[in-house]
């Protein structure tokens, strides 16, 4: 049996018809929502408001998405410098945790500390532990070549297993009824620049994102350790033959991208939850690999993305007030990553028919 | 009235007879080709065409639009306008997949295989139904078909466990199996010992007899007249001749390729005060991964200022040496001093710093050395950018060298700031070379530099080594052109398994020593028999 249609590789596209596929594909994607909510009786325009618009009418709701992206953005900072080299980092779920532990084991010990030097001192702790946790599977690939998909998914679990015994053993809060991490004193909390509601509630973690973007990028593009990374992504007999130091290139480097998801755990604890959780990832180190791979590992497109992806899920939690189920709500979300990841094959192949003729012989 | 219709009948015979004995049946035919990319022409109105039963050789410069005019054909890339004509009939070509059920079949400069599949996986892949069929009757129609053309091949071998001649074998079988009548060979001997070409010709006679229309792409002139019917020549993608070859010659055709006439003589200028042994290599050992000793026991010297030719069959251990010396290769025995220090078990960098600088073109070209992904100015800063001071990294100055390439080598390229993957074979190359050369070694190590180039610019690569030669620099220079080791070289040292047949004055010796030595005689060997003889 023979396809009436086939496809093929498109030699390259203009940056503007790139922008009007992809506008196309989120267009589609409203449209399928809408038919689906027509089926499930709701308004569509309602539907696709409290989606879009909810996340960011007002104050308050704003404040809460972008501490959501905040926190994404980081993680695909970090989770883009090891794809870089093409190291599938996988793992950024566990690396947050550890990251949070670090930052909390001060937080919550070490709480008598000033403020101006218990915060520095809990971000360079995050950094420190998630990046040494990274550093795992990363010393491994370099001695061993193992693969590093599978080895840093399964530190995932292990990290979420040290948490547990964490939260049910020797970090145990106050509350004898429950295991749970005891809140934060104010000490180990990131403030925030305004201070009046709603945006007295953001912290000053994005000015961190923000610094880590520039940081990042300046890192990736301009400096000498940048320029090996993208060399041994590409080729490592090449980045050998150059006489770089191939192993150590892939550990330190994996180091980095650890150690910043591990500060999207201090700023996840310290900003956000305000105290340690089993929420602490949460998932969001899957997402953040959606982001930095939409984002081309481009840092500056990942301020973008991070927010966009924010919107898409604190819109999915406001679904519930217009009676939508979470199954649904789930659903609608799906939809709208299928299209905008369907939108990536469209920009790189095209379908084309299949020639009668040639099709025939 | 009979007589007439007689006449008619015996013409129209004649007429029949003469379409069904003559090879000249044109078999397929572009007209007016034309493919620009971004404002590159890389063809320009081509007319070609093939007949059957002809092997047809087309010749050009680098970058000249060889591989895109081809491309066209078997359906890569479609062209912005012209018609491509098969069978008298016209068709359009809008995937590789037209051009194979068109009985297309391409063997690319580039290998197009998968690596993890056997040998068989890779022949009858994308073969519509020949999944399903009986694995058997398969396997037995792939022996028959390598019987036949006397093809060497284990069908379950995989991709990545083969040598590069085995690759091409592979790549062969594919279109046999596809039973293509038009087959497109884009440099095939590029990466071939003379035996082994020596076989693909065989086979490609054998095809040509089948009544196959086959395009050749090469560089090498007594390739063309060795083996082809016709020559079109293409200079900056347009055809400028189609010639036969019986009635032509290597130096018409090297002017019509290159537009003016040129001098084939290599120069091989005298240095005066050369400095001693820059390069001492002592009782050399090298084990490859497989454990098998590929170098046994080498002792040569290379001075600053003359360049040390290396002569031997692909495979004598040539890569190993070059990788040995600058670093990348571990030494079971002896010593490899650069200027009185020994350079054993220091890493590829501490290397690099000395002075010391390797560049070989490894088969696939791209393999070591260039990053096809990145642009020019990113892989002209690879060997030095170590060198700038500080964390941050500063392209200027390889901006400035990229830029100044570009014009010294003539490397046709849209821009510094485009992929090297979108160059042209030989354009990489010179990429490669000029980066090396401008780094200025002391100690220049070179395998195979004109693998792939047009003669236009392998002249300007021997000129450069020349010139690195006369500033002083120790060259060694591992090539496969006998005739241009003789007519280069100061000395020529033959490999053979591993060791050193013989160290050799050019002007004491003539090609067929050399392959004697090549082959595993010594020189003192020749030299004896030679004494009887007299
Ligand atoms: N995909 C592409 N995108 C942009 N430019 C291209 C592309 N493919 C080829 N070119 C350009 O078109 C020109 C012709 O290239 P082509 O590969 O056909 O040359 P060639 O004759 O095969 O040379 P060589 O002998 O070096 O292999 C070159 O200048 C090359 O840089
Ligand atoms: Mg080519």
């Amino acid at each position: 049996m023979r396809l009436p249609f086939h496809i093929v590789k498109r030699p390259y596209m203009k940056t503007y018809q790139q922008v009007i596929v992809r506008l196309l594909a989120v267009l589609t994607a409203f449209a399928v929502t809408s038919i689906l909510m027509i089926i499930l009786k709701k308004n569509p325009g309602r539907v696709l408001m409290a989606l879009l618009y909810e996340p960011v009418k007002n104050g308050y709701f704003l404040v809460q998405t972008i501490k959501l992206a905040v926190v994404l953005l980081i993680i695909s900072l970090g989770i883009g410098l090891a794809f870089k080299m093409k190291f599938w980092n996988i793992g950024a779920e566990g690396q947050i945790i550890l990251g949070g532990i670090g930052a909390s084991y001060l937080g919550l010990f070490h709480n008598d500390w000033p403020i101006y030097i218990l915060l520095p001192v809990m971000l360079v702790a995050s950094f420190v532990t998630g990046g040494l946790y990274g550093l795992i599977p990363a010393y491994f690939k370099a001695r061993y070549n193992t693969n590093e998909t599978l080895f840093t998914l399964m530190l995932n679990y292990i990290a979420l297993s040290i948490l547990l015994f964490l939260q049910y053993g020797p970090w145990k809060g106050e509350n004898a009824m429950r295991p749970e991490f005891d809140n934060f004193k104010k000490n180990a909390l990131l403030p925030s620049l305004a201070s009046s509601k709603p945006w007295s509630d953001l912290h000053i973690g994005w000015i961190i994102s923000l610094l880590l973007v520039v940081i990042v990028y300046i890192y990736m593009n301009h400096t000498k350790s940048g320029y090996e990374i993208s060399v041994v992504g590409e080729s490592v007999n090449t980045a050998r033959y150059a006489g770089m130091n191939v192993r150590w290139i892939t550990m330190r480097t994996m180091m980095l991208s650890a150690g910043i998801c591990g500060i999207a755990g201090f700023v996840q604890v310290s900003g956000n939850l305000k105290k340690l959780s089993v929420n602490v990832a949460g998932g969001l180190g899957f997402t953040a690999i959606i982001i930095a791979w939409l984002s081309k590992l481009n840092p500056v497109v990942m301020i973008v993305a991070s927010f966009l992806f924010s919107v898409m899920s604190k819109g999915a939690g406001f679904l519930e007030y217009q009676n939508i189920s979470p199954a649904a709500s789930e659903m609608i979300q799906g939809i709208i990553l299928f299209c905008v990841l369907g939108a990536e094959f469209f920009v790189n192949y095209k379908i084309v028919r299949t020639h009668r003729e040639v099709a025939q012989k | 009235m009979q007589c007439r219709i007689l006449s008619c009948i015996a013409f129209s015979i004649l007429n029949i007879c003469d379409k069904g004995d003559s090879v000249n049946n044109v078999l397929f035919e572009l007209r007016g080709i034309t493919k620009l990319f971004g404002n590159v022409v890389a063809n320009k109105n081509i007319d070609f065409s093939v007949r059957e039963g002809e092997i047809h050789a087309l010749l050009g410069e680098n970058g000249s639009g060889k591989t895109t005019l081809m491309n066209i054909l078997s359906g890569i890339y479609t062209p912005d306008s012209g018609t491509i004509i098969i069978n008298g009939e016209e068709v359009t070509i809008k995937s590789p997949e037209d051009a194979i059920k068109l009985g297309i079949g391409m063997i690319h400069q580039h290998f197009k295989l998968v690596d993890v599949f056997s040998a068989k996986e890779n022949i009858i892949m994308g073969q519509a139904g020949s999944s399903r069929r009986n694995q058997k009757e398969l396997t037995k129609e792939l022996e028959e078909l390598s019987n036949r053309f006397g093809l060497n091949i284990n069908l379950d071998k995989k991709i990545y466990q083969m040598s590069v001649s085995e690759k091409q074998t592979v790549e062969i079988m594919k279109v046999l199996f596809r039973k293509s009548k038009i087959l497109i060979l884009d440099e095939p001997t590029a990466v071939l010992t003379p035996q082994e070409i020596d076989k693909l010709f065989e086979i490609l006679r054998e095809l040509r007899a089948d009544g196959c229309a086959i395009v050749l792409i090469t560089h090498k002139l007594n390739e063309v007249m060795e083996i082809s019917d016709r020559v079109t020549i293409l200079r900056k993608g347009e055809s400028v001749a189609t010639v036969e070859t019986k009635k032509t010659n290597p130096k018409e055709l090297t002017e019509l390729m290159v537009g003016h006439s040129v001098d084939l003589s290599i120069d091989r200028p005298v240095v005066k005060d050369k400095t001693k042994d820059v390069l001492k290599v002592e009782n050399l050992t090298i084990y490859d991964e497989e454990g098998v000793k590929v170098i046994d026991g080498m002792s040569f010297t290379v001075d600053g200022g003359e360049i040390l030719g290396v002569a031997g069959v692909a495979g004598s251990g040539q890569k190993e040496l070059c990788e040995a010396i600058a670093g990348l290769h571990p030494v079971a025995d002896g010593t490899i001093e650069f200027k009185g220090r020994n350079i054993v078990g220091l890493n590829p960098n501490e290397i690099i710093n000395l002075g010391v600088s390797m560049s070989f073109i490894p088969e696939d070209r791209l393999g070591m050395g260039l990053v096809a992904n990145m642009d020019m100015v990113d892989n002209v800063i690879l060997k030095d950018y170590r060198r700038q001071k500080g964390l941050l990294l500063s392209r200027k100055p390889a901006r400035k060298m990229a830029l100044k390439m570009v014009e010294d080598l003539d490397i046709v390229t849209q821009g510094v700031q485009y992929p090297i993957r979108l160059l042209s074979g030989g354009n990489v190359q010179k990429v490669l070379l000029g980066r090396e050369i401008n780094s200025s070694p002391q100690l220049l190590i070179t395998a195979y530099p004109v693998r792939g180039l047009d003669i236009n610019s392998s002249y300007v690569i021997y000129d450069m080594l020349n010139e690195q030669k006369k500033k002083g620099v120790a060259v060694l220079y591992i090539g496969e052109d006998l005739n241009v080791l003789l007519e280069l070289c100061d000395r020529i040292m033959v490999i053979c398994g591993g060791r050193i047949m013989g160290m050799v004055d050019p002007k004491d010796v003539t090609i067929e020593d050399l392959g004697l030595m090549m082959t595993g005689h010594t020189y003192s060997q020749i030299l004896a028999e030679r004494g009887t003889g007299q």
